[in-house]
């Protein structure tokens, strides 16, 4: 009779209703703790924010009330992360624009694509390592051990394939047309790549590029042993081959610390790298956003 | 492409032009061998490093817990086991979560602008760097657990996971906060492998009259198992390799214990502590440890990639 109407007490209707409340619950217990989480660093690092933060050097732990500022690893973390841009920038969009423009789908660009993705895989650890046995240890760097410069290189490695793909994916979605076009009317093919198609796919590339700093300036382990860290403001040329902090070091160094000081510093070191890598990142998704709008091609 | 480089080639040009355009693609071939390079190097590098301990220890070196740099004797196993058991763990919490919370998120239970808003919310949280996530993991987790541990040792200390006294920094801790890391992975891939389901797959079960869980578990988990068991895997490569956030919390012990409640150690945490003030063998046995948890993570990664290939969705 009433078959045709929703029956509350059917069995299918009572488990949906469990299953439905279920991943309610799933998804409660997955997103209020992040909530907290973020909540918790903006706070509690913000309330620590002072104008000498920036412009003093940290103290060595003791049992000094003042922990002072966090300016070389400040000044350290941009450094370092512009070392890594520098090597992994160049290297890995001129492996893109092979992969997306020269290799027609070989055993060589299906084995790179495939090392991109394992290379991408490598915990960030092993980088660190690897550039420590490679350049540290061996003092190749000009007799320098722990360098800015080494841990500018170990970050690249992880910077890397994030560029290669993101260039590689950037220039396959630039629709055929234009280069055909470009070739059409008697660019040759570097023309074209540079004049055409690397600007069209501009604005995705650059995004991921971004994304990938942020993601670098916040890695740690490979530079506990690349980089080490250093208290000391840095003055010039001289300091890349020498000890430099970084916020993400100074952070795991002195958050281990017993003092009060010390981890209050830690706390406004994380709001700083915490607020700048989350406002690129929303800043590049809404820039996104607004390119797949706007889109023209 | 073909017709393209036809083209190209019954072309005349000057040959300054020509040079300059067989000079840029040798160039960017050059410079796409790179990755293959640095991956061939990390390999190499860690495997001759690691030789001197590898020739005194061999396989014994992953079975025996003995790290004593006084008596020069080395054996990882404490650390092996960690690793394996905080990420095997932390993933076995993650997974029910994560792709319940997916579901939530590609269901329409919630206005699609709220969906929108917790899904970018989700994918923002994986950019937060793994050491802040210690900090946070000392100072706050750490406190807000304490009392729920003593409970779990108090009416479960018959379970050897929970058999020792709580006391500070421990393996647990290090599972829960892989878990606040994985979660944004897991969700993030669930998500988008349950969205690449086609509609109409949906639209069928719906047509012959089957329930929305019934079609969830019938047809778009199926049909979205591929993608999500990749997600998988390669969260379980991460939590693997996770080094800041475990180094932190997971009180840094070699001493071997089954319980969850005591210190523990893993091999990236173990990298991270003794490397800087490391020599002689010790820091052979620390490269032989490293190349054990490169071994571990590329084997996870090559399965993955492999299951995204074989298994990808065909409609």
């Amino acid at each position: 009779m009433n078959s045709l109407y929703y029956q509350k007490r059917l069995s299918r209707n009572i488990g949906d209703k469990f299953f439905t409340s279920l991943s309610v619950i799933c998804a409660l217990i997955a997103i209020l703790p992040l909530i907290f989480l973020v909540t918790y660093i903006l706070y509690k690092g913000g309330s620590q924010i002072t104008p000498e933060l920036f412009s003093l050097e940290p103290n060595p732990p003791g049992d000094d009330l003042d922990a002072g500022g966090i300016n070389p690893a400040l000044i350290g973390t941009l450094i370092i992360t512009s070392i890594a841009s520098i090597i992994a920038i160049p290297v890995g969009v001129g492996g893109g624009i092979y992969l997306a423009e020269y290799s027609k789908g070989g055993a060589f660009s299906r084995f790179i694509r495939f090392g991109v993705n394992v290379l991408a895989g490598v915990p960030s650890i092993i980088a660190g390592v690897f550039i420590y046995a490679l350049i540290v240890s061996t003092k190749i760097l000009f007799g320098s051990m722990y360098s800015g410069l080494a841990g500018g290189m170990a970050l690249s490695i992880l910077m890397l394939p994030t560029v290669i793909k993101t260039t590689d994916e950037g220039l396959k979605l630039v629709p055929n047309e234009l280069r055909y076009a470009s070739l059409g009317v008697g660019a040759s093919m570097y023309t074209t790549i540079l004049k055409v198609t690397l600007p069209s796919a501009f604005r995705s590339i650059a995004t991921g590029v971004v994304l990938g700093i942020a993601r670098a300036a916040g890695e740690t382990a490979p530079l506990i042993f690349t980089a080490l860290f250093s208290y000391y403001y840095i003055t010039g040329f001289g300091d890349l081959f020498y000890e430099m902090g970084s916020l993400a070091v100074l952070i795991y160094n002195f958050a281990l610390e017993p003092y009060d000081a010390q981890n209050k510093l830690a706390w406004a070191a994380s709001f700083i790298l915490v607020l700048s890598i989350l406002s690129v990142n929303i800043f590049s998704r809404i820039l996104a956003a607004f390119t797949e709008k706007t889109k023209r091609v | 492409m073909e017709e393209k480089l036809t083209l190209f080639k019954n072309r005349k040009r000057f040959g300054i032009e020509k040079n300059i355009d067989i000079i840029f693609k040798n160039t960017s071939l050059v410079l796409s061998s790179f990755v293959a390079i640095i991956l061939l190097g990390i390999i190499l590098v860690v495997f001759f490093q690691s030789f001197e301990s590898f020739s005194r220890y061999g396989l014994k070196f992953l079975v025996t817990s003995e790290w004593n740099p006084v008596k020069d004797e080395y054996g990882a196993f404490t650390a092996i086991y960690g690793t394996l058991v905080t990420s095997f763990l932390s993933l076995l919490i993650t997974i029910p979560l994560g792709v319940g919370t997916a579901i939530f998120i590609t269901e329409d239970f919630v206005p699609k602008v709220v969906r929108e808003i917790i899904g970018s919310f989700v994918e923002l949280l994986a950019a937060i760097p793994s050491v802040v996530l210690g900090l946070w993991a000392i100072f706050v987790m750490e406190p807000f657990f304490r009392a729920f541990f003593v409970f779990l040792h108090n009416f479960f200390d018959w379970i050897p996971l929970f058999s020792t006294e709580p006391t500070g920094r421990n393996s647990l801790l290090a599972i829960l906060i892989l878990v606040v890391m994985l979660l944004p992975i897991v969700t993030a891939i669930a998500r988008d492998s349950l969205n690449q389901v086609p509609k109409k797959l949906r639209n069928a079960a719906y047509g012959i009259g089957a329930s929305r869980w019934k079609t969830i578990f019938s047809v778009i988990l199926p049909a979205a198992l591929s993608g999500i068991m990749a997600g998988v895997l390669l969260a379980l490569g991460r939590a693997m390799g996770e080094t800041m956030a475990v180094t932190m919390i997971i009180g840094n012990s070699n001493a071997f214990s089954w319980s969850l409640l005591s210190p523990g150690y893993t091999i990236s945490s173990m990298l991270a502590n003794q490397f800087g003030e490391a020599d002689g063998s010790q820091v052979s046995s620390l490269f032989y440890a490293a190349f054990v948890l490169m071994i571990l993570s590329l084997v996870v990664n090559i399965f993955a990639q492999w299951l995204v290939k074989k298994f990808s969705l065909k409609y």
